[in-house]
C-alpha cells in the first residue's frame, strides 16, 4: 500500500461521519446521502492519486471534502427531490445522546427534508454554518462566495425554515 | 431561535450507517468485498472487487476466511451485500457455463497463465500438470505448475481440480484434500475410480482405431468410440508409432 492510499484511509476514518451528515442534510434522505458521500470519497480518491506530494500536504481535507460534496449533490441529474419520512415505525426510534430533549432519529429526518427542501443557496449555506459548524470564513471559502453573501444566505434560511417573516438575527 | 440552530446542530451529528467507512473503501477499490453463498459444494466464500471475482473458499466462519485471506491476498476485506447478479453468476460458473470475471493482479505472469490455461479444461474432463506447462509454453515447469495451482486463490471457479498428475493419479488439492478433489470431479461428471484404475495399468491415452486419433482418456471428442475399435496407449512413441496422431482438442502431444 503507497502513500495516497494510506492517506486516503486516514481521511476514511477521520471524515466519514461527517461527509455523511452533510450528504443527509443537503439530499434529505440516508439512501441519496450515501450515494452522495460515497461519491464524494471516491473522487477524492481519484483526485489525490493524481495530486503532487506538496499539494496533498498544503490539502485542507475538511474544506476540500466539503466542496467536492457540495459539486456532488449540484451535479446530481435528477436534482434533489426530498423523500417523505417513513412513519410507520420500520427503523426502531434510536436516541441520539443522552440528554434531555435528544432528537428521535426520526425527527432528525424530518428535519434533514426540510433543509434539503430549501432553495439550494441557502441550504448550502444554512448546512455549512449550523450543521457542519463551520465558520463564515470557512463556509464562504468552501461555497467561493463572499462572506456577506454567505451570512445573508444563512439568515434567509434560516428564516425559511423557521417558517417565519419577521427580521431577527441569530448570532 | 436557539431550538432550531440546536437540532441543525444535531443533524450534523448524525452518524454513518455501520460499516459504511469499509464500504468506501472498497468502493474505491481499496478493500475488496466479501460474502457467502449456499451452492452445490456447500456454504462457499467468495471476495469480490471491481475487477471481478478475487478469491473463494469453503471457510467454516467469516473470520476464518478474513484471516485466510489476509494471508493469499494480503489486500484488506470487508463484508458487504452481494451485487444482485453473482448468486446467479456463482451457481452458472459451478454448472459449466462460464460466466465470471477474475481478478488476478498480485499473482505473478507465470501464475496468471497458468490460471488461464487451467479455466479452459472442460467440465467432466481433467488434464496432466504437465499439459498446463506445455500448453503455457513453459514444458518445464511442471512443479512450478502445481505450486501456482495449489496457490489458486479462486478455487471451484478456476478448476484446479481438473489438473491430475501426470500418471494419471488424482494428486493433492488445496481446495480440501484429495477426498474433496474426488468428489468434485464426480459431481462433474469424470468417471474417478475408472480414471485411477487406467492410471495404474499405465493406460494413458485412447487410440481409436476407426479415426486414428489419440485422446486424454476424459477428452469428450473419443466419449463415443465404440469398445471394440479403441487401443490403450501407454506413451506418446508407442502411439505415433501405431499410427495415430494426437487430438487436436484435448491435445495430449503437441500437434506437429
Amino acid at each position: 500500500m503507497d502513500g495516497t492510499e494510506r492517506l486516503f484511509e486516514r481521511m476514511v476514518h477521520e471524515h466519514h461521519d461527517r461527509v455523511f451528515a452533510l450528504s443527509l442534510a443537503l439530499t434529505g434522505n440516508r439512501h441519496d446521502a450515501e450515494e452522495v458521500a460515497q461519491d464524494t470519497f471516491l473522487r477524492a480518491y481519484r483526485a489525490l492519486v493524481t495530486y503532487e506530494p506538496d499539494r496533498i500536504r498544503e490539502l485542507k481535507q475538511k474544506a476540500w471534502l466539503h466542496r467536492i460534496a457540495l459539486n456532488v449533490v449540484r451535479n446530481r441529474t435528477r436534482g434533489v427531490h426530498p423523500r417523505l419520512v417513513e412513519l410507520n415505525g420500520s427503523e426502531p426510534d434510536q436516541a441520539l445522546g443522552t440528554e434531555d430533549g435528544a432528537l428521535l432519529k426520526m425527527e432528525l429526518d424530518a428535519l434533514a427534508v426540510r433543509v434539503a427542501g430549501l432553495p439550494p443557496r441557502y441550504r448550502e449555506a444554512v448546512v455549512l454554518r449550523h450543521v457542519q459548524e463551520l465558520s463564515y470564513q470557512e463556509a464562504a471559502d468552501a461555497l467561493g462566495q463572499p462572506v456577506g453573501t454567505v451570512k445573508a444566505n444563512v439568515h434567509r434560511g434560516l428564516k425559511l425554515l423557521r417558517g417565519d417573516d419577521h427580521d431577527d438575527t441569530d448570532n | 431561535m436557539t431550538t432550531l440552530t440546536t437540532d441543525l446542530k444535531r443533524l450534523g451529528e448524525v452518524k454513518a450507517p455501520p460499516g459504511f467507512a469499509g464500504r468506501l473503501l472498497a468502493h474505491v477499490g481499496m478493500a475488496d468485498s466479501y460474502n457467502h453463498f449456499e451452492t452445490v459444494l456447500g456454504t462457499v466464500y467468495v471476495a469480490w472487487n471491481r475487477q471481478g471475482v478475487s478469491a473463494a473458499s469453503r471457510s467454516a466462519s467469516a473470520a476464518e476466511f478474513e484471516e485466510w485471506f489476509r494471508k493469499e491476498v494480503g489486500r484488506r476485506l470487508v463484508p458487504a451485500e452481494a451485487p444482485k447478479d453473482l448468486a446467479a453468476k456463482i451457481e452458472d460458473e459451478l454448472q459449466g457455463r462460464r460466466r465470471m470475471r477474475f481478478d488476478l493482479r498480485g499473482l505473478t505472469p507465470f501464475e496468471q497463465a497458468v490460471l488461464r490455461k487451467t479455466r479452459e479444461i472442460p467440465r467432466g474432463e481433467v488434464r496432466p500438470y504437465g499439459w498446463v506447462a506445455r500448453e503455457i509454453g513453459r514444458p518445464a515447469a511442471v512443479r512450478a505448475v502445481g505450486t501456482a495451482l495449489a496457490n489458486n486463490p479462486i478455487p471451484y471457479f478456476i478448476p484446479c481440480h481438473r489438473v491430475v498428475r501426470m500418471d494419471g493419479q488424482i494428486g493433492n488439492y488445496g481446495g480440501g484434500g484429495p477426498e474433496a478433489k474426488r468428489s468434485i470431479l464426480t459431481m462433474e461428471g469424470v468417471r474417478v475410480k475408472r480414471l485411477e484404475e487406467l492410471a495404474r495399468t499405465g493406460k494413458r491415452y485412447q487410440g481409436v482405431k476407426t479415426t486414428g486419433i489419440f485422446c486424454y482418456p476424459t477428452c469428450h471428442t473419443g466419449r463415443h468410440a465404440l469398445e471394440k475399435n479403441i487401443v490403450w496407449l501407454h506413451d506418446e512413441a508407442s502411439a505415433r508409432a501405431a499410427g495415430f496422431r494426437p487430438c487436436k482438442v484435448c491435445r495430449p502431444a503437441a500437434v506437429a
